[in-house]
């Protein structure tokens, strides 16, 4: 066999590639940027990742992705509610940023766009390794997006929500997010739509010293697009982070989580619901590295799934050989409710520390018969008997958000998906 | 109210038949206990009445208010008036308690073509009732039965009684794990729901509750069947000689 035979590009593949060709003298950035984005169209010409990539085992890129649809750069989307009243809203539709971005005091917006032209935004762009699809893709094609900068000591009342609504085509977007030194703030990061779209979109935040942020995002697209998502972020000394991931929607959808504690006394939750329908492929992937010693982490991951839906949650948790008296736990529970349906879950602790705790566990379960007994039992039909326990399943990870107004939002994002897949 | 005709069941899973041959009849404005040692089928039978699907009935009928309730599920035995006090009652984490209770109630309502509770008036209710159980308001605010006592979680299963206004009541082994002054507080509950219109099953293993909860039959549950039947008497003396006596005396 000739190991340096190139397999033949799918459909796909050959679309992106020609895109770029395309869209090249529309990309903002040239010099830093743009060498950037030659490295990264490279790593797509080598071919998207299949099943043989370890990373991609349970979400074979190549074979899934089987439509790329052209940019619509005419297709409009307009910016939506937020999910808590009185948040401070920024949107970027079908892939653009607003020229008009919030006052808000103690956090500065800047358009993405701008910081690429100048070249400021390219040291982030580096994809993260080798198998780092998403992220070569999202670095080729990134046109907009924001930076937000949350000054040190700022103590935000109500969310920022930043909005990435789609319209159909492709979207490539970024969201940076510095929040300094014990500073605090709820980050909401919606991603919805209504087109039959292929998106990219990489979030990346830091925490400086004692920041404390609870990063919600929820994804609500429909199930026409494919949506393709980085999370990565940086926990600093004493900082503490609480991602909530709601997967909600979509055709085809990865998200990946990239989490390093980089100060002593950090501390990271990831807690995450996936409610699955349809024909549909949700994979949610976290590398999670405790690269410092006295750092902490539980990550709770609960799923519903129902139809012919697919799901994969992939759990890596790295410690350090130096990252003594890490606590790392981790659990994944699915609620199985269809014959098949399907979900896949890899823990992987890599540890190299030895005195640390670490653990994790999953399970597979159905509705417990005796619940539903019991609920029936009170006069409650068998559907909406069901359907309170499946809420329940998922709601507990919610409740435990500890923020009524989050909670009752997200409680009826929930309320949502139920009354449209119940 | 209710009656019990030659009724056969077994386990769906194993086959095992558990109930066999029995008779039973209760009238409204009785109350009725069952008796018997381990094994008997008494909590088997609570569980036949609300429709448990674990159980087959193989043979037989039970007629409530002279229509066969076999075809129903629990939640149409129950809105029909079938409520079981549970002798082991379900933790049902993230089923916050006021949620379902109100789910419930209104449910039944629905059932009954009746309009939803208002959110005041519901409230009011199960201030009502929880305080005349002597149950603290916090507690509700918990998931359904999760972290409670024993206790608690019987006195849980007469509040939603209380709330539900059933008509044929079932309650299995409700004395277990209640101590004295739970008991009492317990028994006043349902001594309050004793109406003309309304029957009551009591299974229990023990006399001591049935000193709280006075019954007009007693019944003597033997490997499926009623093999004694009398007054509050019988109770006493199965207290006093242990069940061999009439176990014999059947035989």
């Amino acid at each position: 066999m000739n190991m340096h035979a190139q397999p033949q590009r799918t459909p796909a593949e050959t679309a992106l590639i020609d895109a770029f060709g395309d869209r090249l003298s529309l990309l903002p950035g040239d010099g830093a940027v743009m060498l950037k984005r030659d490295d990264a169209i490279e790593t797509i010409k080598h071919g998207l990742p299949t099943r043989r990539v370890e990373s991609w085992h349970y979400t074979d890129l190549r074979r899934l992705l089987n439509t790329v649809p052209d940019f619509d750069p005419a297709a409009m989307a307009k910016a939506i509610a937020p999910i808590v009243d009185g948040s401070t809203v920024v949107s970027i539709l079908n892939g653009k940023s607003d020229a008009k971005v919030p006052v808000l005091e103690g956090v500065s917006f800047q358009r993405l766009s701008e910081k690429l032209v100048d070249g400021s935004a390219a040291p982030g762009l580096d994809p993260y390794g080798s198998d780092d699809a998403i992220g070569a893709l999202n670095t080729a094609f990134v046109a907009d997006g924001y930076f937000v900068d949350i000054a040190d000591g700022v103590e935000l009342e109500k969310p920022v929500e930043l909005q990435n609504l789609q319209a159909g085509g492709q979207t490539h977007v970024r969201l940076t997010v510095r929040v300094g030194a014990g500073a605090k703030a709820v980050i909401v990061e919606r991603q919805t739509g209504d087109g039959a779209a292929l998106g990219s979109s990489v979030s990346q935040i830091v925490l400086d010293e004692g920041a404390e942020v609870t990063w919600l995002i929820v994804q609500e697209q429909p199930e026409t697009a494919t949506h393709l998502a980085q999370f990565k972020a940086h926990i600093g000394k004493n900082a503490k982070l609480t991602l909530f991931v709601m997967n909600a929607g979509g055709k085809l959808v990865r998200q990946e989580i990239m989490v390093r504690t980089t100060g002593e006394g950090a501390d990271f939750k990831l807690r995450g619901i996936n409610l699955l329908a349809g024909d549909t492929h949700t994979d949610v992937t976290m590398v999670l590295d405790h690269a410092v010693p006295h750092t902490t982490s539980t990550e709770i991951v609960r799923n519903v799934v129902t139809g012919k839906a697919r799901g994969v949650f992939q759990g890596r948790i790295n410690v350090h050989q130096y990252a003594q008296k890490t606590n790392a736990k981790m659990a994944c529970n699915t609620l199985l409710l269809s014959d098949d349906g399907e979900f896949s879950t890899k823990p992987e602790l890599e540890i190299f520390a030895d005195d640390v705790i670490c653990g994790h566990g999953a399970t597979v379960t159905e509705i417990d018969h005796n619940h539903l007994f019991y609920l029936m039992a009170r006069g409650v039909d068998e559907k909406s008997a069901r359907g309170l326990l499946v809420k329940a399943f998922v709601a507990e990870v919610i409740e435990e958000l500890d923020d009524e107004a989050i909670v009752e939002a997200l409680e009826a994002r929930l309320d949502g998906w139920f009354a449209a897949h119940g | 109210m209710l009656e019990i005709r030659n009724l056969h069941a077994r386990i769906v899973d194993d086959g095992t038949e558990i109930i066999r041959g029995l008779n039973l009849t209760v009238k409204a404005g009785e109350v009725a206990a069952i008796m018997g040692p381990n094994g008997s089928g008494k909590s088997t039978l609570s569980y036949i009445l609300a429709g448990r699907e674990d159980y087959e009935v193989t043979e037989g009928d039970i007629l409530y208010n002279g229509q066969s309730i076999l075809e129903m599920d629990p939640a149409e035995r129950a809105t029909s008036g079938i409520f079981l006090a549970f002798q082991y009652p379900m933790e049902i984490p993230g089923v916050a308690t006021m949620e379902f209770l109100k789910v419930a109630m209104n449910e039944q309502r629905k059932a009954r073509g009746e309009e939803p509770l208002k959110i005041p008036e519901f409230l009011k209710r199960v201030k009502e009732a929880a305080a005349s159980l002597s149950m603290d308001m916090a507690m509700l605010k918990r998931p359904l039965n999760v972290g409670f006592s024993g206790g608690e979680k019987k006195r849980a299963e007469i509040l939603q009684m209380k709330l539900l206004e059933p008509k044929l009541c079932v309650l299995d082994e409700t004395d277990s794990g209640l101590d004295i002054d739970a008991l009492k507080i317990v028994s006043d509950g349902v001594n309050a729901l004793r109406a003309p219109d309304r029957a009551f099953l009591v299974i229990t293993h023990y006399q001591r509750l049935l000193e709280h909860i006075v019954p007009d039959t007693v019944h003597v549950l033997y490997k499926g069947q009623v093999i004694k039947s009398g007054d509050k008497s019988l109770a006493l003396d199965l207290e006093a000689n242990g069940y061999a006596g009439v176990i014999g005396e059947a035989a």
